[in-house]
């Protein structure tokens, strides 16, 4: 943009386009994607990949270790996503199906219960391809099929996929394949977790080179011709059909390949471990780094794997409960004292209360935090901690606990519809504390439910705000 | 030829079509107005199955009930339409309503973070166990219908005829009240809708609110003549209650209750006869795989339902 007069217009490229262009403001953020944007590719590679490459030498333990070829396997997911969701607009809602049976055909073909040993080499390359002309086969009814028809066709799919991997007895129903081989290459057995991520990498790598590839190709500007306006493109001549189908098979390649990798690695399949719950975590990592961007998807994916390993134990979720609240008033709220300002007034009208609360009624106070972690402790002091408002089961005991909650919910939603920022920066006070009271009681008994509750929240969340995500792209709807 | 067993297949095929008519009317109502697809409807179901129960439980419980037997089902059915409404009502405010002008895609996803936010709170705060309605204890199962091959427990003919009265219902209100006009020409074309004076707004919040409380009653019916009730049932009611209105044809009530009962009768007679046709391979959990049979069919051959009208694609 800089080097050209303002005045020239380039060449192919609209007229309202390039004001617009010309009118976004050139902040920080902007210039430094305006320089990323001069890189040239192999660097961009260099330098995406270098952080996945450092992993394994900064780590030590077996459990991180293997967090991180969770998350290389969930980073494929997201890349093979993107491509129906974020380059093709199109809804995918049974993209998981593609991994599922990625991994339960490595089951077929390398496991003991199969009496099977296929070398690696072979294995994943036909995995790839098999699970491609499924995913083009699945394909086949979005040629009739207007957006949000193909929504439910493909969202039937991962329904049908369920029940017969739970039914069937040829796949051992619910109980799973759980003596798979791990990979071999060339006779040589992968056992370590460090080779895995290392296989992983190299998958990661490959993929986002030949995505970057076909995105940059002919057919990738087609797709995003066909996401922008299918009339149009139709009408340009673009075999819409045609391209449609290659993106549903290119995106379940890619996922049968993560299943590959997974199925081994973890040693067992299950049907619950491609069920509805994975899908929304996908479309979460997607959304959250934005669609149509592969280091938006990469980062998305690496965010939400690694929050939701992390949300898993009470001590640290906390942690992140806490810091999460705090950054997120300092980034959404200007002027810049405003955020210290009501932090302090929660802190002053959660000791108040809490005073109040003891001297009225002890029996409000005498519960135990679930985390044991200093800023537990602190919160001990602040938040009402009603004796027994948790069953031993962990679920909410009485109606009011669970009042709470929904009263909370409906409190944050309210919010937003204040209008004035005074009154709403002075509802915000007991709002805050009324969250940490639910946190400290509810959510931090159950981690495991919480993390989900929360990504539902984001993701309405961040439609509503940042449809684009993170590194993506705004798009003008042109009427 | 078992005619017992046919017939009885028959009856539980139209209870259940009931059920699912119900839903297609609420998305069917909302895809209308709003060409969305609003994948949490089926999540309002559950939650009205759940205020259903939570009502039951406030009343005394079915073994106990403060209040008459029909009353109390009344009750139940009431609070989870009420609820529901305002429950729907708030969906279309806070996840909607920002994504009107947004691209297709934004609202879908927003609807799947809402369906996952309410099925997860649930189970956060109901656990994943399946709760029950203990119906055998409200309604004696022996009192019915009992004519020749024909048993019918009661408590499915009141469902039955419940989910019929509030279709009629609905239908009339669609057909003869202002609001019903507002909410064809909303369907219609919401622009020039707007330009004739009608507040859009307001007619999809009141959109929403009917659809969701029918939801919410198809939860409730549901409870009662299934019994049992968990976080992830809208999931499947959800995704029937879809192809029920795809097949009826979107947008069309007597559609939706014609997809309903079709859809109801083929998944029952599935269960009970996939077995013998299968030759015993497939068991009747498999029956899903008929009703999706029937979805990619109508997709494939007649998109726009039994009953629904060709769009013709404007430029």
């Amino acid at each position: 943009m800089s080097e050209q007069p303002p005045q020239s217009p380039r060449i192919g490229i609209d007229e309202w386009v390039a004001s617009a262009e010309g009118r976004r403001e050139l902040g920080v953020a902007a210039r430094i994607e305006e320089r990323f944007a001069r890189v040239p590719p192999v660097v961009k590679l260099v330098l995406l990949a270098a952080p996945f490459v450092a992993y394994p030498l900064l780590v030590d333990s077996d459990y991180l270790m293997q967090v991180g070829v969770d998350t290389l396997v969930f980073v494929l997911l997201a890349l093979g996503l993107n491509v129906a969701v974020g380059w093709v607009g199109l809804l995918d809602l049974g993209f998981v199906v593609f991994f599922g049976l990625g991994a339960y055909l490595y089951a077929a073909v390398a496991s003991d219960y199969a009496g099977r040993h296929w070398q690696a080499q072979f294995a994943i390359p036909l995995i790839a391809v098999t699970v491609a002309v499924v995913g083009f086969l699945v394909g086949l009814p979005s040629r009739r099929l207007v957006g949000d028809y193909l929504a439910i066709v493909t969202l039937f799919f991962l329904q049908l996929w369920l029940v017969v991997l739970v039914n069937s007895t040829f796949t051992r129903g619910p109980n799973g394949i759980s003596d798979i081989r791990p990979l071999s290459f060339f006779g040589r057995e992968v056992t370590s977790l460090e080779s895995y991520y290392a296989i992983a990498l190299v998958a990661f790598v490959l993929v986002v080179s030949v995505l970057y590839l076909v995105n940059q190709s002919r057919t990738g500007r087609a797709w995003r011709a066909l996401r922008e306006d299918e009339l149009a493109a139709e009408l340009m001549t673009m075999p819409v059909n045609r391209l449609k189908l290659m993106a549903f098979a290119v995106g379940a390649g890619v996922a049968g390949t993560a299943g590959a990798i997974f199925a081994p690695e973890q040693g067992a399949v299950f049907p619950a471990s491609f069920d509805i719950v994975l899908l929304i975590t996908v479309y979460a990592m997607v959304v959250l780094g934005g669609a149509g961007s592969l280091l938006g998807v990469t980062v998305g994916a690496v965010l939400i794997n690694a929050s939701l390993e992390a949300l898993r134990d009470a001590d640290n979720a906390s942690w992140l409960f806490y810091c999460a609240v705090v950054i997120g008033l300092l980034v959404l709220l200007k002027p810049r004292w405003l955020p210290a300002a009501i932090l302090a007034g929660t802190v002053a009208f959660g000791l108040v209360v809490h005073e109040v609360a003891e001297r009225a009624r002890p029996s409000l106070v005498e519960g135990t935090p679930f985390g044991d972690t200093r800023i537990d402790r602190l919160a001990e002091q602040w938040v009402l901690l009603p004796e027994g408002a948790v069953g031993p089961d962990g679920l909410p005991a009485g109606a009011l606990a669970r009042l709470a909650y929904v009263g909370f919910v409906a409190a944050i939603l309210g919010l937003t519809l204040i209008r004035s920022r005074l009154w709403r920066s002075v509802a915000l006070v007991p709002v805050l504390y009324l969250g940490a009271c639910v946190w400290e009681n509810i959510l931090l008994a159950q981690p495991a439910v919480t993390r989900f509750v929360l990504i539902g929240a984001m993701l309405v969340a961040l439609m509503a705000l940042r449809p684009q995500g993170i590194f993506g792209r705004q798009r003008v709807e042109i009427v | 030829m078992d005619w017992e067993k046919l017939v009885q297949l028959a009856v539980n095929g139209l209870t259940l079509g009931s059920v699912y008519a119900l839903v297609a009317l609420g998305f069917s109502m909302v895809y209308g107005i709003l060409k969305l697809l609003n994948l949490a409807h089926g999540d309002v179901l559950m939650v009205g199955a759940f205020i259903g129960w939570g009502m039951l439980g406030f009343l005394g419980g079915a073994q106990d009930p403060s209040v008459g037997v029909w009353l109390l089902i009344v009750l139940m059915v009431l609070a989870a339409m009420v609820g529901c409404g305002f429950l729907g009502v708030a969906i279309e405010r806070f996840a909607y309503r920002p994504l009107r002008r947004a691209p297709r895609i934004a609202p879908l996803i927003s609807a799947l973070g809402v369906s996952f936010f309410i099925q997860n709170s649930v189970l956060l705060l109901y656990g994943a166990n399946f709760r029950s309605y203990e119906s055998f204890d409200l309604v004696d199962v022996e009192v019915g219908i009992h004519w020749g091959p024909l048993n019918v427990w009661i408590l499915r003919v009141v469902v039955f005829a419940a989910a019929l009265a509030m279709m009629l219902g609905l239908w009339l209100l669609v057909t003869r009240t202002k609001l019903g006009k507002a909410m064809r020409a909303t369907a219609f074309d919401r622009e020039a809708a707007a330009m004739m004076g009608i507040d859009v707004d307001r007619v999809i919040v009141k959109t929403f609110f009917i659809g969701s409380a029918l939801a919410g009653a198809a939860g409730v019916l549901v409870g009662l003549i299934f019994g049992s009730i968990n976080h992830f049932m809208g999931f499947g009611y959800g995704l029937k209650g879809f192809t029920a209105a795809v097949v009826g044809g979107i947008g069309s009530i007597p559609g939706a209750m014609l997809g309903g009962m079709l859809i109801g009768l083929a998944e029952a007679m599935s269960v009970g006869y996939i077995e013998d046709f299968t030759f015993g391979r497939l068991g009747s959990a498999f029956s899903d795989l008929v009703v999706f049979l029937i979805l990619i069919v109508f997709m494939l051959v007649r998109p726009q339902g039994i009953l629904g009208k060709r769009e013709v694609k404007k430029v």
